[in-house]
Protein backbone atom coordinates (compact mmCIF):
# COMPACT_ATOMS: atom_id res chain seq x y z
CA UNK A 1 0.00 0.00 0.00
CA UNK A 2 1.36 3.42 -1.39
CA UNK A 3 0.85 6.05 1.37
CA UNK A 4 1.42 8.74 -1.17
CA UNK A 5 -1.18 7.71 -2.94
CA UNK A 6 -3.29 7.53 0.09
CA UNK A 7 -2.49 10.90 0.80
CA UNK A 8 -3.37 11.88 -3.07
CA UNK A 9 -6.70 10.24 -2.70
CA UNK A 10 -7.93 11.67 0.54
CA UNK A 11 -9.82 14.56 -0.60
CA UNK A 12 -11.74 13.08 -2.84
CA UNK A 13 -12.88 10.08 -0.67
CA UNK A 14 -13.55 12.98 1.76
CA UNK A 15 -15.64 15.03 -0.92
CA UNK A 16 -17.31 11.71 -1.26
CA UNK A 17 -17.28 10.77 2.05
CA UNK A 18 -19.24 14.01 2.67
CA UNK A 19 -21.68 13.93 -0.51
CA UNK A 20 -22.90 10.30 1.04
CA UNK A 21 -23.42 11.42 4.82
CA UNK A 22 -25.43 14.37 3.24
CA UNK A 23 -27.63 12.14 1.10
CA UNK A 24 -27.71 9.67 3.82
CA UNK A 25 -28.87 11.43 6.87
CA UNK A 26 -31.49 13.51 4.66
CA UNK A 27 -32.54 10.40 3.44
CA UNK A 28 -32.98 8.88 7.41
CA UNK A 29 -34.73 12.18 8.19
CA UNK A 30 -37.46 11.56 5.27
CA UNK A 31 -37.67 8.11 6.22
CA UNK A 32 -38.38 9.01 9.80
CA UNK A 33 -41.09 12.02 9.15
CA UNK A 34 -42.25 8.86 6.72
CA UNK A 35 -42.24 6.49 8.98
CA UNK A 36 -44.45 8.28 11.90
CA UNK A 37 -47.00 9.11 9.50
CA UNK A 38 -47.66 5.77 8.46
CA UNK A 39 -47.10 4.40 11.92
CA UNK A 40 -50.20 6.55 13.28
CA UNK A 41 -51.87 5.46 10.02
CA UNK A 42 -51.74 2.04 10.58
CA UNK A 43 -52.08 2.28 14.70
CA UNK A 44 -55.34 4.26 14.37
CA UNK A 45 -56.13 2.24 11.34
CA UNK A 46 -57.15 5.12 9.41
CA UNK A 47 -59.70 3.55 6.74
CA UNK A 48 -58.64 3.64 2.74
CA UNK A 49 -54.78 5.20 3.98
CA UNK A 50 -53.93 2.29 5.79
CA UNK A 51 -54.87 0.06 2.82
CA UNK A 52 -52.32 2.44 1.07
CA UNK A 53 -49.55 3.02 3.20
CA UNK A 54 -49.91 -1.18 3.82
CA UNK A 55 -49.22 -1.61 0.01
CA UNK A 56 -46.37 1.23 0.42
CA UNK A 57 -44.80 -0.79 3.03
CA UNK A 58 -44.84 -3.95 1.59
CA UNK A 59 -43.90 -3.00 -2.02
CA UNK A 60 -40.67 -1.25 -0.67
CA UNK A 61 -39.62 -3.32 1.91
CA UNK A 62 -40.21 -6.53 -0.74
CA UNK A 63 -37.86 -4.91 -3.61
CA UNK A 64 -33.99 -3.92 -3.19
CA UNK A 65 -33.04 -0.58 -3.36
CA UNK A 66 -30.94 -1.07 -6.47
CA UNK A 67 -34.23 -1.20 -8.32
CA UNK A 68 -35.82 1.46 -6.55
CA UNK A 69 -33.35 3.82 -7.52
CA UNK A 70 -33.36 2.47 -10.86
CA UNK A 71 -37.21 3.07 -11.40
CA UNK A 72 -37.22 6.80 -9.67
CA UNK A 73 -34.17 7.74 -12.02
CA UNK A 74 -34.42 5.99 -15.29
CA UNK A 75 -38.17 5.38 -14.52
CA UNK A 76 -39.53 8.76 -13.70
CA UNK A 77 -38.40 10.79 -16.64
CA UNK A 78 -40.04 8.73 -19.27
CA UNK A 79 -43.61 9.95 -17.76
CA UNK A 80 -41.86 13.82 -17.71
CA UNK A 81 -40.53 13.81 -13.79
CA UNK A 82 -36.88 14.46 -14.08
CA UNK A 83 -34.93 14.98 -10.83
CA UNK A 84 -31.41 15.13 -10.13
CA UNK A 85 -29.31 12.18 -8.54
CA UNK A 86 -28.51 13.54 -5.04
CA UNK A 87 -32.76 14.38 -4.72
CA UNK A 88 -32.88 10.74 -6.50
CA UNK A 89 -30.95 9.56 -3.69
CA UNK A 90 -32.41 10.76 -1.00
CA UNK A 91 -35.97 9.85 -2.08
CA UNK A 92 -35.22 6.41 -2.59
CA UNK A 93 -33.50 6.10 0.73
CA UNK A 94 -36.54 7.63 1.99
CA UNK A 95 -38.79 5.62 1.09
CA UNK A 96 -37.13 2.47 1.91
CA UNK A 97 -36.53 3.88 4.93
CA UNK A 98 -39.75 5.23 5.57
CA UNK A 99 -40.95 1.44 4.98
CA UNK A 100 -38.87 -0.09 7.47
CA UNK A 101 -39.50 2.61 10.04
CA UNK A 102 -43.32 2.69 9.83
CA UNK A 103 -43.06 -1.02 10.83
CA UNK A 104 -40.59 -0.33 13.94
CA UNK A 105 -43.27 2.68 15.13
CA UNK A 106 -45.99 0.37 14.78
CA UNK A 107 -44.67 -2.36 16.49
CA UNK A 108 -43.53 -0.24 19.54
CA UNK A 109 -47.14 1.42 19.51
CA UNK A 110 -48.77 -1.98 19.42
CA UNK A 111 -46.76 -3.28 22.29
CA UNK A 112 -47.99 -0.78 24.82
CA UNK A 113 -51.16 -2.61 26.60
CA UNK A 114 -54.33 -0.59 25.37
CA UNK A 115 -54.75 -0.90 29.75
CA UNK A 116 -52.19 1.62 29.99
CA UNK A 117 -53.71 4.21 28.24
CA UNK A 118 -57.27 3.74 30.38
CA UNK A 119 -54.83 4.36 33.09
CA UNK A 120 -53.94 7.41 31.73
CA UNK A 121 -57.33 8.49 30.92
CA UNK A 122 -58.49 7.66 34.39
CA UNK A 123 -56.66 9.87 35.88
CA UNK A 124 -58.02 12.47 33.26
CA UNK A 125 -55.77 12.92 30.32
CA UNK A 126 -57.09 13.37 27.61
CA UNK A 127 -56.85 11.34 24.97
CA UNK A 128 -53.59 13.47 23.16
CA UNK A 129 -52.13 13.65 27.10
CA UNK A 130 -52.44 10.09 27.48
CA UNK A 131 -50.44 9.43 23.85
CA UNK A 132 -47.87 12.19 24.26
CA UNK A 133 -46.80 11.30 27.88
CA UNK A 134 -47.86 7.40 28.79
CA UNK A 135 -47.72 5.32 24.83
CA UNK A 136 -45.24 7.42 22.79
CA UNK A 137 -42.20 7.43 25.20
CA UNK A 138 -42.73 3.98 25.82
CA UNK A 139 -43.32 2.84 22.47
CA UNK A 140 -40.17 4.69 21.67
CA UNK A 141 -38.66 2.97 24.77
CA UNK A 142 -39.86 -0.19 22.46
CA UNK A 143 -38.89 0.89 19.32
CA UNK A 144 -35.24 2.26 19.71
CA UNK A 145 -32.97 -1.03 18.71
CA UNK A 146 -35.15 -1.41 15.73
CA UNK A 147 -35.06 2.01 15.26
CA UNK A 148 -31.18 1.92 15.60
CA UNK A 149 -30.66 -0.34 13.13
CA UNK A 150 -32.55 0.58 10.87
CA UNK A 151 -30.03 3.54 10.70
CA UNK A 152 -27.31 1.84 10.32
CA UNK A 153 -29.19 -0.43 7.62
CA UNK A 154 -29.71 2.69 5.59
CA UNK A 155 -26.40 4.30 5.72
CA UNK A 156 -24.73 1.15 4.63
CA UNK A 157 -27.85 0.93 1.50
CA UNK A 158 -25.79 4.24 0.95
CA UNK A 159 -23.22 2.28 -1.57
CA UNK A 160 -25.96 1.74 -3.97
CA UNK A 161 -25.74 5.38 -4.71
CA UNK A 162 -22.96 5.25 -7.36
CA UNK A 163 -25.60 3.00 -9.44
CA UNK A 164 -27.06 6.69 -10.38
CA UNK A 165 -23.96 8.09 -10.82
CA UNK A 166 -23.73 9.68 -7.92
CA UNK A 167 -20.51 10.53 -6.58
CA UNK A 168 -20.45 9.14 -3.25
CA UNK A 169 -17.45 6.88 -1.82
CA UNK A 170 -18.44 3.66 -3.47
CA UNK A 171 -18.55 5.68 -7.12
CA UNK A 172 -15.47 7.00 -6.22
CA UNK A 173 -13.36 3.97 -5.35
CA UNK A 174 -14.83 2.26 -8.36
CA UNK A 175 -13.58 5.22 -10.57
CA UNK A 176 -10.29 5.85 -9.32
CA UNK A 177 -9.58 1.73 -9.66
CA UNK A 178 -10.60 2.16 -13.35
CA UNK A 179 -8.30 5.32 -13.46
CA UNK A 180 -5.18 3.92 -11.84
CA UNK A 181 -5.61 0.75 -10.92
CA UNK A 182 -4.74 1.64 -7.41
CA UNK A 183 -7.19 -1.33 -6.05
CA UNK A 184 -5.93 -1.63 -2.70
CA UNK A 185 -5.39 2.27 -1.65
CA UNK A 186 -8.80 2.51 -2.84
CA UNK A 187 -10.53 0.02 -1.20
CA UNK A 188 -8.53 0.82 2.30
CA UNK A 189 -10.83 4.48 1.71
CA UNK A 190 -13.62 3.19 0.76
CA UNK A 191 -14.09 0.65 4.05
CA UNK A 192 -11.87 3.31 6.34
CA UNK A 193 -14.62 6.26 5.40
CA UNK A 194 -17.49 3.81 5.85
CA UNK A 195 -16.25 2.75 9.61
CA UNK A 196 -15.69 6.34 9.93
CA UNK A 197 -19.62 6.98 8.75
CA UNK A 198 -21.21 3.96 11.12
CA UNK A 199 -18.84 3.77 14.40
CA UNK A 200 -20.35 6.61 16.04
CA UNK A 201 -23.51 6.13 14.26
CA UNK A 202 -23.05 2.91 16.28
CA UNK A 203 -21.76 4.16 19.71
CA UNK A 204 -24.83 6.73 19.91
CA UNK A 205 -26.93 4.54 19.73
CA UNK A 206 -25.98 1.85 22.41
CA UNK A 207 -26.09 5.04 24.19
CA UNK A 208 -29.35 6.39 23.80
CA UNK A 209 -30.44 2.61 23.92
CA UNK A 210 -29.06 2.80 27.54
CA UNK A 211 -30.12 5.98 28.66
CA UNK A 212 -33.80 5.62 27.32
CA UNK A 213 -34.51 2.24 28.15
CA UNK A 214 -33.09 2.31 31.53
CA UNK A 215 -36.49 3.06 33.32
CA UNK A 216 -38.41 0.50 31.43
CA UNK A 217 -35.59 -2.34 31.65
CA UNK A 218 -32.84 -1.49 33.66
CA UNK A 219 -28.83 -2.54 32.40
CA UNK B 1 -77.11 11.91 53.85
CA UNK B 2 -75.34 13.25 50.89
CA UNK B 3 -75.46 11.25 47.38
CA UNK B 4 -72.36 11.82 45.51
CA UNK B 5 -72.58 8.58 43.13
CA UNK B 6 -75.62 7.57 41.21
CA UNK B 7 -76.19 5.18 38.77
CA UNK B 8 -79.62 4.45 37.27
CA UNK B 9 -80.47 1.52 35.27
CA UNK B 10 -77.31 0.86 33.62
CA UNK B 11 -77.41 -1.48 30.68
CA UNK B 12 -73.92 -2.13 29.01
CA UNK B 13 -73.69 -4.94 26.41
CA UNK B 14 -71.07 -5.92 24.26
CA UNK B 15 -72.87 -6.59 20.15
CA UNK B 16 -75.31 -9.34 21.23
CA UNK B 17 -73.61 -10.38 24.85
CA UNK B 18 -75.60 -8.27 27.81
CA UNK B 19 -73.51 -7.58 30.45
CA UNK B 20 -75.56 -5.25 32.86
CA UNK B 21 -79.02 -5.38 33.06
CA UNK B 22 -81.02 -2.47 34.62
CA UNK B 23 -78.52 -1.69 37.88
CA UNK B 24 -78.66 0.99 39.93
CA UNK B 25 -76.99 1.99 42.82
CA UNK B 26 -76.35 4.93 44.72
CA UNK B 27 -73.39 5.82 47.10
CA UNK B 28 -73.21 8.24 49.59
CA UNK B 29 -70.69 10.63 50.91
CA UNK B 30 -68.35 8.81 53.33
CA UNK B 31 -69.44 5.41 52.27
CA UNK B 32 -67.96 2.30 51.60
CA UNK B 33 -69.75 0.07 49.13
CA UNK B 34 -67.96 -3.74 48.54
CA UNK B 35 -69.33 -5.41 45.34
CA UNK B 36 -68.97 -8.91 45.62
CA UNK B 37 -69.75 -11.70 42.85
CA UNK B 38 -68.66 -14.66 40.87
CA UNK B 39 -66.52 -14.41 38.12
CA UNK B 40 -67.98 -12.33 34.74
CA UNK B 41 -70.82 -11.53 37.13
CA UNK B 42 -70.36 -7.94 35.46
CA UNK B 43 -68.93 -6.00 38.70
CA UNK B 44 -65.15 -4.79 36.92
CA UNK B 45 -67.26 -4.17 33.51
CA UNK B 46 -69.77 -1.72 36.02
CA UNK B 47 -66.60 0.16 37.79
CA UNK B 48 -65.38 0.58 34.01
CA UNK B 49 -68.81 2.15 33.23
CA UNK B 50 -68.75 4.86 36.18
CA UNK B 51 -65.71 6.39 34.97
CA UNK B 52 -66.64 6.02 31.02
CA UNK B 53 -64.10 3.52 30.31
CA UNK B 54 -66.73 2.22 29.00
CA UNK B 55 -69.42 3.45 27.05
CA UNK B 56 -73.12 2.54 27.92
CA UNK B 57 -76.39 1.54 25.80
CA UNK B 58 -79.17 3.19 28.57
CA UNK B 59 -79.34 4.67 31.46
CA UNK B 60 -77.27 7.36 33.30
CA UNK B 61 -74.18 7.29 36.20
CA UNK B 62 -74.17 10.95 38.12
CA UNK B 63 -71.80 12.20 39.93
CA UNK B 64 -72.54 15.06 42.16
CA UNK B 65 -75.59 15.96 40.36
CA UNK B 66 -73.83 15.76 36.63
CA UNK B 67 -74.80 13.30 34.50
CA UNK B 68 -70.98 11.87 33.37
CA UNK B 69 -72.08 8.87 31.24
CA UNK B 70 -73.13 9.05 28.92
CA UNK B 71 -71.04 11.91 28.75
CA UNK B 72 -73.29 15.44 28.35
CA UNK B 73 -70.28 17.43 26.71
CA UNK B 74 -67.20 15.77 24.62
CA UNK B 75 -64.23 16.76 26.12
CA UNK B 76 -65.66 17.23 29.58
CA UNK B 77 -62.94 16.41 32.35
CA UNK B 78 -64.88 14.28 34.95
CA UNK B 79 -62.49 11.58 35.59
CA UNK B 80 -59.96 12.83 37.28
CA UNK B 81 -62.61 13.58 39.97
CA UNK B 82 -62.79 9.59 40.08
CA UNK B 83 -60.01 8.01 41.29
CA UNK B 84 -59.33 4.26 39.86
CA UNK B 85 -57.05 1.76 40.85
CA UNK B 86 -56.68 -1.11 38.52
CA UNK B 87 -55.90 -5.12 39.56
CA UNK B 88 -52.42 -5.14 37.59
CA UNK B 89 -51.48 -1.72 39.05
CA UNK B 90 -50.93 0.17 35.63
CA UNK B 91 -48.07 1.97 36.73
CA UNK B 92 -46.53 4.10 34.13
CA UNK B 93 -42.76 2.12 33.66
CA UNK B 94 -41.31 4.49 32.22
CA UNK B 95 -41.42 6.67 34.52
CA UNK B 96 -40.16 6.77 38.43
CA UNK B 97 -42.41 6.31 41.44
CA UNK B 98 -42.46 10.04 42.04
CA UNK B 99 -43.30 10.28 38.16
CA UNK B 100 -46.01 8.39 38.31
CA UNK B 101 -47.41 10.14 41.26
CA UNK B 102 -46.47 13.67 40.04
CA UNK B 103 -47.82 13.72 35.99
CA UNK B 104 -51.35 14.05 36.41
CA UNK B 105 -51.75 16.63 38.87
CA UNK B 106 -49.56 18.88 37.13
CA UNK B 107 -50.35 18.19 33.55
CA UNK B 108 -53.94 17.49 33.98
CA UNK B 109 -55.00 19.86 37.08
CA UNK B 110 -52.02 22.19 35.98
CA UNK B 111 -51.29 22.33 39.88
CA UNK B 112 -47.58 23.71 40.87
CA UNK B 113 -44.65 21.13 40.85
CA UNK B 114 -43.33 22.05 44.33
CA UNK B 115 -46.82 21.33 46.02
CA UNK B 116 -47.65 18.60 44.16
CA UNK B 117 -44.21 16.71 44.76
CA UNK B 118 -44.61 18.12 48.46
CA UNK B 119 -47.72 15.93 49.09
CA UNK B 120 -46.71 13.03 46.88
CA UNK B 121 -43.85 12.82 49.53
CA UNK B 122 -46.32 12.70 52.11
CA UNK B 123 -48.88 10.18 50.90
CA UNK B 124 -45.79 7.66 49.86
CA UNK B 125 -44.55 8.45 53.38
CA UNK B 126 -47.96 7.47 55.21
CA UNK B 127 -48.08 4.02 52.86
CA UNK B 128 -44.19 3.48 53.83
CA UNK B 129 -42.42 3.91 50.02
CA UNK B 130 -40.37 6.87 50.72
CA UNK B 131 -37.46 4.99 49.84
CA UNK B 132 -38.80 4.41 46.54
CA UNK B 133 -39.64 7.57 45.61
CA UNK B 134 -36.77 7.73 42.73
CA UNK B 135 -37.34 3.93 41.56
CA UNK B 136 -39.07 2.53 38.62
CA UNK B 137 -42.18 0.46 38.62
CA UNK B 138 -40.07 -2.40 37.84
CA UNK B 139 -37.71 -2.47 41.14
CA UNK B 140 -40.97 -2.77 43.23
CA UNK B 141 -42.78 -5.75 44.64
CA UNK B 142 -46.43 -6.23 43.71
CA UNK B 143 -47.86 -5.07 46.74
CA UNK B 144 -45.47 -1.88 46.59
CA UNK B 145 -47.00 -0.91 43.23
CA UNK B 146 -50.47 -1.59 44.78
CA UNK B 147 -50.02 0.96 47.00
CA UNK B 148 -48.30 3.54 44.47
CA UNK B 149 -51.32 3.52 42.26
CA UNK B 150 -53.47 4.27 45.12
CA UNK B 151 -51.41 7.00 45.81
CA UNK B 152 -51.46 8.16 42.15
CA UNK B 153 -55.28 7.85 42.44
CA UNK B 154 -55.14 9.91 45.95
CA UNK B 155 -53.33 12.34 44.72
CA UNK B 156 -56.11 13.97 42.39
CA UNK B 157 -58.31 14.63 45.64
CA UNK B 158 -60.97 11.99 44.05
CA UNK B 159 -64.43 12.37 45.25
CA UNK B 160 -64.91 8.79 44.80
CA UNK B 161 -62.59 5.83 44.71
CA UNK B 162 -63.21 2.70 42.63
CA UNK B 163 -61.45 -0.43 43.24
CA UNK B 164 -61.37 -3.18 40.91
CA UNK B 165 -59.81 -6.30 42.83
CA UNK B 166 -56.59 -4.55 43.63
CA UNK B 167 -55.55 -7.49 45.42
CA UNK B 168 -56.17 -10.11 42.97
CA UNK B 169 -52.94 -10.38 40.97
CA UNK B 170 -50.94 -10.09 44.79
CA UNK B 171 -49.04 -13.08 46.32
CA UNK B 172 -50.90 -14.15 49.87
CA UNK B 173 -48.51 -12.12 51.76
CA UNK B 174 -48.86 -9.15 50.20
CA UNK B 175 -52.17 -8.87 49.95
CA UNK B 176 -52.14 -7.26 53.48
CA UNK B 177 -50.02 -4.01 53.34
CA UNK B 178 -52.40 -3.59 50.12
CA UNK B 179 -55.63 -4.06 52.39
CA UNK B 180 -54.73 -1.87 55.48
CA UNK B 181 -53.90 1.07 53.29
CA UNK B 182 -57.27 1.08 52.55
CA UNK B 183 -58.69 0.27 55.59
CA UNK B 184 -57.11 3.41 56.24
CA UNK B 185 -58.58 5.62 53.98
CA UNK B 186 -62.29 4.37 55.18
CA UNK B 187 -61.24 5.37 58.66
CA UNK B 188 -60.45 9.07 56.88
CA UNK B 189 -64.53 8.70 55.28
CA UNK B 190 -63.11 8.48 51.76
CA UNK B 191 -66.44 7.58 49.74
CA UNK B 192 -65.28 4.15 47.99
CA UNK B 193 -66.63 1.67 45.32
CA UNK B 194 -64.71 -1.84 45.77
CA UNK B 195 -64.72 -4.47 43.82
CA UNK B 196 -63.09 -7.65 45.61
CA UNK B 197 -62.86 -11.37 46.41
CA UNK B 198 -61.58 -10.91 49.66
CA UNK B 199 -64.63 -11.66 51.82
CA UNK B 200 -63.39 -10.81 54.87
CA UNK B 201 -61.74 -7.68 54.10
CA UNK B 202 -65.30 -6.88 52.85
CA UNK B 203 -66.72 -7.87 56.00
CA UNK B 204 -64.92 -5.76 57.55
CA UNK B 205 -64.50 -2.78 55.73
CA UNK B 206 -67.99 -2.33 53.88
CA UNK B 207 -71.04 -0.43 55.32
CA UNK B 208 -73.09 -2.32 52.44
CA UNK B 209 -72.36 -5.14 50.19
CA UNK B 210 -73.61 -5.40 46.83
CA UNK B 211 -74.63 -8.84 45.36
CA UNK B 212 -74.11 -9.07 41.92
CA UNK B 213 -74.74 -11.86 39.10
CA UNK B 214 -75.46 -12.56 36.00
CA UNK B 215 -75.08 -8.49 35.16
CA UNK B 216 -77.12 -7.61 37.91
CA UNK B 217 -77.53 -6.20 41.42
CA UNK B 218 -79.45 -9.75 43.35
CA UNK B 219 -78.80 -7.99 46.83
CA UNK B 220 -77.55 -5.28 48.61
CA UNK B 221 -77.14 -5.68 52.55
CA UNK B 222 -75.26 -5.01 55.42
CA UNK B 223 -72.29 -7.04 55.70
CA UNK B 224 -73.07 -8.63 58.91
CA UNK B 225 -76.16 -10.01 57.40
CA UNK B 226 -75.31 -10.92 54.16
CA UNK B 227 -72.70 -13.05 55.73
CA UNK B 228 -74.49 -14.03 58.32
CA UNK B 229 -78.08 -14.76 56.51
CA UNK B 230 -78.08 -13.92 53.10
CA UNK B 231 -81.70 -13.30 52.01
CA UNK B 232 -81.48 -14.86 48.37
CA UNK B 233 -80.24 -18.71 47.42
CA UNK B 234 -77.66 -17.08 44.88
CA UNK B 235 -76.07 -15.32 47.10
CA UNK B 236 -76.08 -18.23 49.85
CA UNK B 237 -74.94 -20.16 47.09
CA UNK B 238 -72.22 -18.40 46.05
CA UNK B 239 -70.90 -17.57 49.93
CA UNK B 240 -70.76 -21.39 49.64
CA UNK B 241 -67.61 -21.30 47.21
CA UNK B 242 -65.32 -19.91 49.96
CA UNK B 243 -66.20 -22.73 52.54
CA UNK B 244 -63.93 -25.51 53.07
Amino acid sequence: MDIEVIKRYLPLFSKAFLLTVKIGWLGIALAFVLGILCAFTLYYKLPVLSTIVRFYVELFRNTPLLVQLFFIYYGLPSIGIRISAQLCGTLGLGLLGGSYMAESIRSGLEAVPAIQSESAKSLGMTKWQAFRYIIAPQAFNISVPGLMANVIFLLKETSVFSAISLMDLMFTAKDLIGLHYNTTESLFLLVLFYVLMLLPVSFAGSLIEKKVRFGMYGD
Amino acid sequence: MEEILKVEHLHKSFENLTVLEDVSLTVNKGEVVVIVGPSGCGKSTFLRCINGLEDIQDGRVILDGQTINPPLQKGDNYRQRIGMVFQSYELFPHKTILGNIMLAPIKVQKRDKNEVRAEAEQLLEKVGLSSKKDNYPRQLSGGQKQRVAIVRALIMHPEILLFDEVTAALDPEMVREVLDVILELAKQQRTMLIVTHEMAFARAIADRIVFMDGGSIIEVSEPERFFTEPRTERAKRFLKTFEY
